[in-house]
């Protein structure tokens, strides 16, 4: 690879650059902290190649205008952080019911409500996969680096172009907010996938006709294929039914749609998992402390492995099952307070003791909470032998008093 | 359809050699609409067809959007492009595909609710933004889908659902409204003058920018059964007849002789930047730094 191209940028640029590799013309958004950088590039960057970047009046909006770009044939994104996706939900479910490709961003921050808008969190991801209301396909990426947020976004065009749903790529502040360098590829050199356009006439177009597959040939507005969009449970013709078979199958087609293709779209990272005792389950920058506290505990002699899913929904029940089935504890570090931790424990299946720790200080967990909480597993494990003590925390942590900026 | 045919008749005498043909228009096999005998929905369906074949725009290049109502169903029965989205956002949706495809005509149907209530922000900022599109508001004061509750343009002391002894809110003037919020062309029709009507909307499509046509309609199963219109036709007449002058007769009207009835035409018309040539000329400037 060229060596003009590697550059050092932040995560929300990363993503910016991930979607214009994957042919992203389209932008509508709000702006919100810890997302905003996200936002702005798009805004200078997209005319500059002819694309559409547009400042809509709320986040209810943006996600509506990228559907609808959606639908005239552009590539569309839109990135917000808690507040606006809370917002987001009604228009999510409407892409999913409706079959249209878009990417969502959601740059994690504290929460409730306005919460702390500049701190950190992972506290969205059971709303990633649960937000809107009724039964729905939920594709969620969770990228750790800012190299990964750039390939994680190229991805997460695919996957909505592929299976015409709306993908949600999920981040922390920290790695949005981060500084690495990373290599840009050359164009070309990743695969970036189009939707699927119809080869039918015109008259015999159906949007959701699957006869041929769970997933139909997309058509663009104004390129004379005159069909019909609704967010009521549709026939393949795209117009609403109250047929009660006809709404089953649609329901049951669209988890299908992800459901069946789970291998394809899962993805992980294994660190010293193949001999380790201990498992550490653990997603964006929890899982960079994660990592370190491996190579620690490993120095220690302590045989710990982390399982970190770079997808997060669907969830990746398969290669948790394999952990628990080898090690003697999972344990979940996550900036909330118990999330992801109830599916391990559900995948796990009670194979294997399974804690989480968890933090809501707006501070990232440290590699030394987890050593401490895998040395304290070990102890216990061994405890149960010879009657040890319970380990003394060797955590010192200072209270961090930051401005608060409402964001 | 099940219109109130009677009204359309004197229409159908007049133009007796060629009656206008509404099949090409009309989506095969989505009949009978869901709209109740007497709507005036579908009234205002009639002139927007006519209207739209006025124009003679292509059914490839009108895409027609619309939220979630009895209004917002039009679209299912249209052979355009057509897109039924969710309560009050069809305009958001509307701006994402016309900035997608800027060829495409947008014609966005609404109800009183869909735009000026749930919708109300989408529906101030389209106006300012004054991007190609044409807003119909079936201006029915009721939320006819979900059984008659009232709206922000239901009138004080009137009856529904949630306001039993009579509203005691102010309603919204939708082409004040507009006006206000910077659309270009404000008009106003009923379903009772649909002859007017499609010639306002006419004028509505070929307008460069935002235009808002408010149409006042009737909800003879809600607003009509509640407020003691004994049939459809008498609450046309009261309510969309007596209760409107055209901008021509109200010139000679005193303001008291004025007073509680609403403008019917044209009532602003005004030149303003369209957005999506405004962002084009954007994208040409920047290009050209390059
Ligand atoms: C978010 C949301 N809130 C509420 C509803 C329920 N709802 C459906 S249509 C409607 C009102 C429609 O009234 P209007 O826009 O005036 O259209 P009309 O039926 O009178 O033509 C409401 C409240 C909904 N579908 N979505
Ligand atoms: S409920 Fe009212 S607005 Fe809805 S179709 Fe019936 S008459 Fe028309
Ligand atoms: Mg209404």
């Amino acid at each position: 690879m060229a060596n003009q191209k590697k550059r050092f940028m932040q995560g929300n640029e990363a993503c910016t650059e991930g979607a214009f590799y994957a042919g992203c013309r389209f932008y509508a958004g709000y702006p919100i902290t810890p997302s905003t950088e996200v936002m702005e590039i798009c805004g200078t960057r997209l005319p500059k190649v002819g694309g559409v970047f547009i400042q809509m009046e709320d986040e209810i909006a943006s996600i509506c205008a990228i559907v609808g770009a959606s639908l005239g044939g552009l590539k569309a994104m839109t990135a917000t952080s808690g507040p606006g996706f809370s917002l987001m939900q009604e228009g999510l479910g409407f892409a999913c019911m409706t079959e249209v490709p878009c990417v969502i961003v959601n740059v994690m921050r504290s929460g409730p409500s306005t919460g702390f808008p500049t701190g950190p969190s992972q506290s969205d991801v059971m709303q990633a996969k649960w937000g809107t209301h009724g039964d729905h396909p939920a594709i969620v990426l969770s990228p750790a680096s800012v190299e990964e947020i750039f390939h994680e976004t190229v991805r997460a065009f695919n996957l909505s172009e592929i299976y015409r749903t709306p993908v949600i790529l999920l981040y922390d502040e920290i790695i949005g907010h981060m500084r690495e360098a990373i290599t840009i590829p050359e164009p070309g050199a990743v695969e970036v996938i189009n939707r699927v356009a119809p080869n039918c006439p015109p008259n015999e177009y159906k949007p959701y006709d699957n006869k041929l597959g769970d997933i139909a040939p997309l058509a663009s507005y104004g390129d004379g294929y005159r069909f019909h969009v609704t967010g009521l449970y549709h026939a393949a013709d795209g117009f609403p039914t109250n047929n009660t078979k006809m709404i089953e199958d649609a329901a049951r087609r669209l988890l299908r749609k992800v459901d069946d293709n789970k291998e394809r779209i899962w993805k992980n990272e294994e660190y010293f998992l193949d001999d380790a005792e201990i498992g550490i389950f653990a997603y964006g920058v929890s899982a960079r402390s994660a990592k370190f506290a491996v190579r620690e505990l490993r120095k220690k002699g302590i045989k710990a492995g982390l399982l970190r899913p770079i997808t997060i929904w669907p969830f990746p029940d398969a290669a948790v099952e394999e952990m628990s089935k080898r090690v003697k504890a999972i344990i979940v570090p996550e900036m909330n307070l118990g999330q992801i931790v109830y599916e391990v424990e559900r995948a796990a299946k009670g194979r294997c003791d399974v804690k989480g720790i968890f933090r809501v200080d707006t501070e990232p967990i440290r590699p030394i909470q987890i050593m401490d909480c895998i040395t304290g597993a070990v102890l216990a494990l061994s405890e149960a032998k010879n009657g040890a003590k319970p380990p003394v925390s060797t955590m010192t942590e200072m209270m961090v008093e930051r401005d608060m900026i409402d964001g | 359809m099940s219109t109130p045919t009677e009204e359309l008749k004197p229409l159908a005498k007049k133009k007796k050699k060629v009656p206008f043909n509404y099949e090409p228009y009309i989506r095969g096999g989505k009949l009978p609409h869901i709209w109740c005998p007497g709507c005036g929905h579908g009234i205002v369906l009639k002139s927007l067809l006519r209207a739209i074949h006025t124009t003679g725009m292509s059914k490839d290049d009108i895409a027609m959007v619309s939220g979630i109502g009895c209004s917002s169903r039009t679209p299912g029965y249209v052979d355009f492009n057509t897109l039924h989205t969710l309560h009050g956002r069809a305009l958001a949706y509307a701006t994402g595909l016309k900035l997608a495809k800027p060829k495409l005509k947008i014609i966005v149907t609404t109800g009183d609710g869909d735009a000026l209530a749930i919708g109300g922000n989408h529906f101030i900022h389209a106006c300012r933004r004054n991007m190609d599109m044409t807003i119909l508001v079936y201006n029915n004061a009721i939320y006819g889908m979900t059984s008659g509750q009232s709206s922000p343009t239901t009138p004080q002391g009137m009856i529904s659902t949630t306001g039993r002894y009579g509203s005691i809110e102010p309603p919204f003037d939708t082409c004040q409204l507009a006006q206000a919020a910077g659309a270009t062309f404000v008009a106003r029709g009923t379903a009772y003058h649909f002859q007017e009507l499609e010639k306002i909307i006419y004028e509505a499509i070929l307008h460069k920018g935002t235009s808002v046509v408010d149409i006042i309609d009737a909800c003879p199963t809600y607003y009509g059964r509640f407020n003691k219109y004994k049939t459809p036709s008498e609450m046309m007449e009261k309510i969309e007849k007596e209760g409107t002058v055209s901008v021509k007769q109200a010139e000679k009207l005193t303001p008291e002789e004025l007073q509680g009835k609403f403008l019917r035409g044209i009532i602003h018309r005004s030149e303003r930047p369209e957005y999506c040539e405004e962002y084009n000329k954007l994208v040409a400037t920047v290009q050209a730094k390059k």
